[in-house]
């Protein structure tokens, strides 16, 4: 209830309004108005403080009736106030935003956004959700498909995609992308949303024209760590030499952390260019720079610090043809001598690990994968992984091989490592553990991916694969959401809870193609409970396939939406 | 977040009573707005014609009125002691002695003094400035206390207006209004007991604005549902009271809301402030008045904002609830520093902006 000091509250004009108006009609009481003068009103409110009895109001009388009398005055006094109000003056303006000329969203789809940036999650966070779709769920695939067609966001929603994104760090490059140039406008106005400001500056418009080179250099010398980050990856995206020059500018002055995140972010379009400067980085004071240098360089197959380490690992395998069939033996290194260090090996293992191993490792892994044909006899990967391995070295060299695999992005390899979906050692802990099949995916092309993914499913059921649907293209190939479909369906048959589920089913909501949705219909009743069932199962599952179906549907909707521009 | 001042920041001054002995009221409201407008009977020959049901209804309603006098009078007499003692004491005595007054009023069958005398309890906590709202509000307080007392001798207008924030419930028997009327703004305020709904509506052809109100039990939605940007082909019957009292009541329906195609015409802020100013000879007791203006621009303005005549160098500040939150934020978003057309209401607290339009085509934005 806290009055704003709202207009100008000029005391003359004031009573100039009031006297005005004075030949109408107005209040009932006060027979007499007694203060008009300039200061009336404090001295009114002085004598309220204190009280009658102790102050008499001005131009008042004393005794019992003051009081009576100071209310009578106030009453009008207040009125005379209120309606005496006049503007203020107004301050400085804002600049006007700068104008969005995309093309504005269709009307449906604008009350679409709305709708999914009011959604909040249910009570209790993380409980039972009920039927109803998770919409917050959705807004990333809708700015996707609304950047996609290159609409321009309504700008009352800004404040909402400016909450959502603070929120979410995930959302935010879309988010802003969406949200546009009037949003980083508003976002000077709101200290909440200073991110926006930070993640848009470096920005490539500002790094092309007349003047960029002294733009660049200026942003480079005195931006924040943010800044020059993101500054570095825009122009190696576009002029890989003048970024690589730019950082070897100050190089030697950089912070240790600094040089860590700068010698990292040369990871996005590594070529054999960025050999010299990688090499010179493997002197590092910090052990960290020097670490992620050596595996850079051991990622460009024909670098100098590759051909080194393949030396070094073919040195430590051979294949004993004595043996019936074949097989690979290992002789892990005695030691890890300057040279390996230098080229980024670790020393001292984590505990619990042997040093040999622990150095074998590093060796095969930074290995380039294309010496291992030649080492042992011109075999195919798949051979070559298929080749017994002597004294239990087997688990160790596989584990490097898929690194070496992941790191060089070599998808034969990948391939061969990863095996047959099919194969029974492929759900449990085999050689290659489930995360580092996750990292094998990733080399392949999607629809590869979804192929494989499909096949394990179809397999192993759902419980270990959760990870290996979140490598898969969005929405799912037509196969490998029939096979999700068909597990989910076996588990609800095997009676267990659909809440065990719940990752997967929550994957299948977001990116089940929603063509899909036909298919289910099948399962939105509620089965007759088996003997050995949860009980109440039947129901839960019904509730979660009928989440699933209004989902898919609602995500068919949103995009015909957007469709109708 | 606090609701925007409505009309009456107490809505208890209007809430509905259970059994309100309606016919008796109207025999001591004594008249209506076609007796305003010249249409009266006498109430003494209106009196002669009830029949034994209205006679003692008439009773009822005069037994009530006798309460409310009796409650009136002992307000008078604390708000005296008030004064004689000291508002600086007030803050010690806090609002327990005024929460026990209100209680009284709500005995009295005054719902609207009732309200009033309980705010003066939540006001010395309620941060710098606060003697300046006290002596404000005991003062207006005192003023209805009188008008009450002496409603006999005042204007119509001005008597319904009293009655009407006493608390006094009235019907809406203005004559029907038919009109497109478009829904410039829809917004709950609630309380422990009771959910208030506000829905402001502009009759373009009759260039009227007016106020409907619905009611449900604490923690549910009222009924009524009207969201902003649809017009509805409808008419409506003003309630009792001076031109300062905008409430009405929704009476036949022509035809289903649609999406509406015009846009309510705007004033300046010197107009928007003088409308305020204006309104109060009619009911003193208002906080703010319904307005639209036109090409206003959001400006920031030390820790609060304002909006300022695109075309001129004057400004209204917007209200301390109103400067903060989403609905602020939608509004700076809308305008990006150019004019738009903004309803909302404006008072002796400032602008509370409830709905705006942007300067080109575009649907109605809700703001609260």
């Amino acid at each position: 209830m806290t009055r704003t000091p709202a207009f100008t509250d000029t005391p003359a004009p004031a009573a100039a309004t009031v006297r005005e108006s004075a030949s109408r009609p107005t209040l009932p009481a006060p027979p007499v108005v007694p203060a008009a003068e300039p200061g009336a009103w404090e001295g009114l409110v002085t004598s309220a403080l204190l009280g009658t009895d102790r102050r008499t109001p001005p131009g008042g009388e004393r005794g019992p009736g003051a009081a009576a009398a100071l209310l009578d005055a106030a009453a009008a006094e207040t009125v005379r106030r209120r309606a005496g109000l006049r503007p203020a003056r107004a301050a400085r303006r804002p600049v006007p935003a700068p104008e969005d000329h995309r093309p504005p969203l269709p009307g449906p789809a604008a009350r679409r956004l709305t709708m999914l940036l009011t959604d909040r999650p249910g009570p209790a966070g993380g409980g039972r959700r009920g039927s109803a779709p998770d919409l917050m769920e959705l807004l990333p695939q809708w700015l996707a498909t609304a950047n996609a067609r290159g609409f321009a966001a309504p700008p009352q929603a800004l404040p909402a995609l400016l909450d959502a994104a603070r929120g979410r760090t995930d959302l935010r490059p879309a988010a802003l992308t969406f949200a546009g140039p009037r949003a980083l406008w508003l976002a000077r106005l709101n200290p909440d949303w200073r991110f926006a400001l930070r993640a848009a500056q470096g920005g490539v418009a500002e790094l092309s024209g007349p003047g960029a080179a002294e733009r660049v250099r200026q942003l480079w010398d005195e931006g924040l760590f943010a800044e020059r980050v993101a500054l570095l990856a825009s122009l190696r995206a576009r002029d890989p030499a003048g970024a690589r020059e730019l950082l070897a500018s100050t190089w030697a002055t950089e912070r240790a952390e600094d040089r860590l995140m700068f010698c990292d972010s040369l990871r996005t379009g590594l070529e054999a260019e960025d050999e010299p400067f990688l090499e010179q980085a493997l002197t590092d004071r910090s052990r960290n720079v020097r670490a992620t240098a050596a595996e850079l360089l051991s990622a460009l197959p024909r670098s100098a610090l590759a051909a080194r380490m393949a030396a070094r690992a073919a040195t430590c395998v051979s294949l004993d043809r004595t043996l019936s069939p074949p097989a690979i033996v290992v002789e892990a290194p005695h030691e890890c001598d300057a040279g390996m260090e230098r080229d980024g090996v670790t020393a001292r293992p984590p505990g619990g690990r042997g040093e040999r191993s622990w150095w074998f490792g590093q060796l095969v892994e930074a290995a380039p994968l294309t010496t291992w044909a030649d080492r042992l006899g011109g075999r195919t990967p798949e051979e070559i992984v298929a080749l017994p391995v002597a004294d239990g070295w087997q688990s160790e060299l596989h584990a490097a091989w898929c690194r070496a695999a992941v790191r060089q992005r070599d998808g034969a390899w990948a391939r061969a490592l990863l095996g047959a979906p099919t194969a029974p050692e492929a759900g449990g802990p085999g050689a290659v553990s489930l995360a580092e099949r996750a990292k094998l995916l990733g080399t392949l092309d999607a629809a590869e991916r979804a192929e494989w993914v499909a096949g394990f499913i179809a397999t192993h059921g759902l419980s270990e694969a959760f990870q290996l649907l979140g490598m898969c293209a969005v929405p799912w190939a037509a196969p490998l959401g029939r096979a999700v479909v068909d597990a989910l369906n076996i588990a609800r048959d095997a009676g267990s809870y659909p809440w065990s589920f719940s990752g997967v089913m929550g994957l299948a909501e977001r990116c089940l193609d929603p063509s899909e949705a036909g298919r289910l219909d099948g399962l939105l009743a509620i089965p007759d409970e088996p003997e050995d069932a949860s009980p109440g199962a039947g129901g839960y599952w019904a509730e979660a396939f009928h989440r699933l179906v209004r989902t898919l549907r609602l995500r068919a909707e949103m995009d015909g939406e957007l469709r109708a521009g | 977040m606090q609701g925007p001042s409505g009309e009456g920041a107490t809505p208890e001054a209007e809430a509905p009573e259970a059994e309100a002995p309606v016919r008796g009221k109207r025999w001591i409201a004594g008249r209506h707005e076609r007796a305003e407008e010249g249409t009266a009977v006498p109430s003494a020959s209106a009196a002669t014609a009830v029949t034994g049901d209205a006679e003692a209804a008439r009773r009822r309603a005069q037994r009530r009125a006798e309460r409310i006098t009796a409650g009136a009078t002992e307000l008078e007499q604390r708000l005296v002691d008030l004064l004689r003692g000291g508002l600086a004491g007030a803050g010690q005595a806090g609002d327990a002695l005024w929460e026990e007054t209100a209680a009284r009023m709500v005995d009295a069958q005054a719902p609207g003094l009732a309200a009033r005398a309980r705010e003066l309890g939540s006001i010395p906590s309620s941060g710098p400035g606060w003697p300046v709202r006290l002596l404000e509000e005991c003062a207006l307080l005192h003023l209805l206390d009188q008008g009450w007392l002496r409603r006999e001798e005042l204007p119509d207008g001005l008597a319904a207006t009293v009655r009407a924030r006493v608390g006094l419930q009235a019907t809406a028997d203005g004559p029907p209004v038919r009109d497109d009327w478009l829904v410039l703004a829809q917004y709950d305020t609630a309380d422990a007991r009771l959910t208030t709904r506000r829905v402001w509506l502009y009759g373009p052809e009759s260039d009227r604005t007016v106020l409907l109100l619905s009611y449900g039990a604490a923690g549910r939605a009222p009924e009524l549902t009207l969201p902003v940007g649809l017009a509805l082909d409808a008419e409506v019957s003003a309630y009792p009271g001076g031109a300062g009292r905008r409430r009405a009541a929704l009476g036949r329906r022509f035809a289903p809301p649609r999406p509406a195609r015009t846009r309510p015409g705007g004033l300046t802020t010197s107009q928007a402030a003088a409308r305020y100013g204006d309104a109060l000879r009619d009911d003193p007791w208002l906080d703010s008045v319904p307005v639209t203006l036109d090409r206003v621009v959001p400006v920031p303005d030390g820790d609060g904002w304002q909006l300022a005549d695109a075309d001129g160098d004057t400004a209204l500040p917007l209200t301390r609830t109103a400067g903060s939150g989403s609905g602020l934020w939608r509004l700076v978003a809308l305008a990006g520093g150019a004019p738009v057309t903004v309803f909302g209401e404006c008072g002796h607290r400032g602008f509370t902006p409830l709905t705006a339009w942007p300067a080109g085509p575009g649907p109605a934005v809700p703001l609260c």
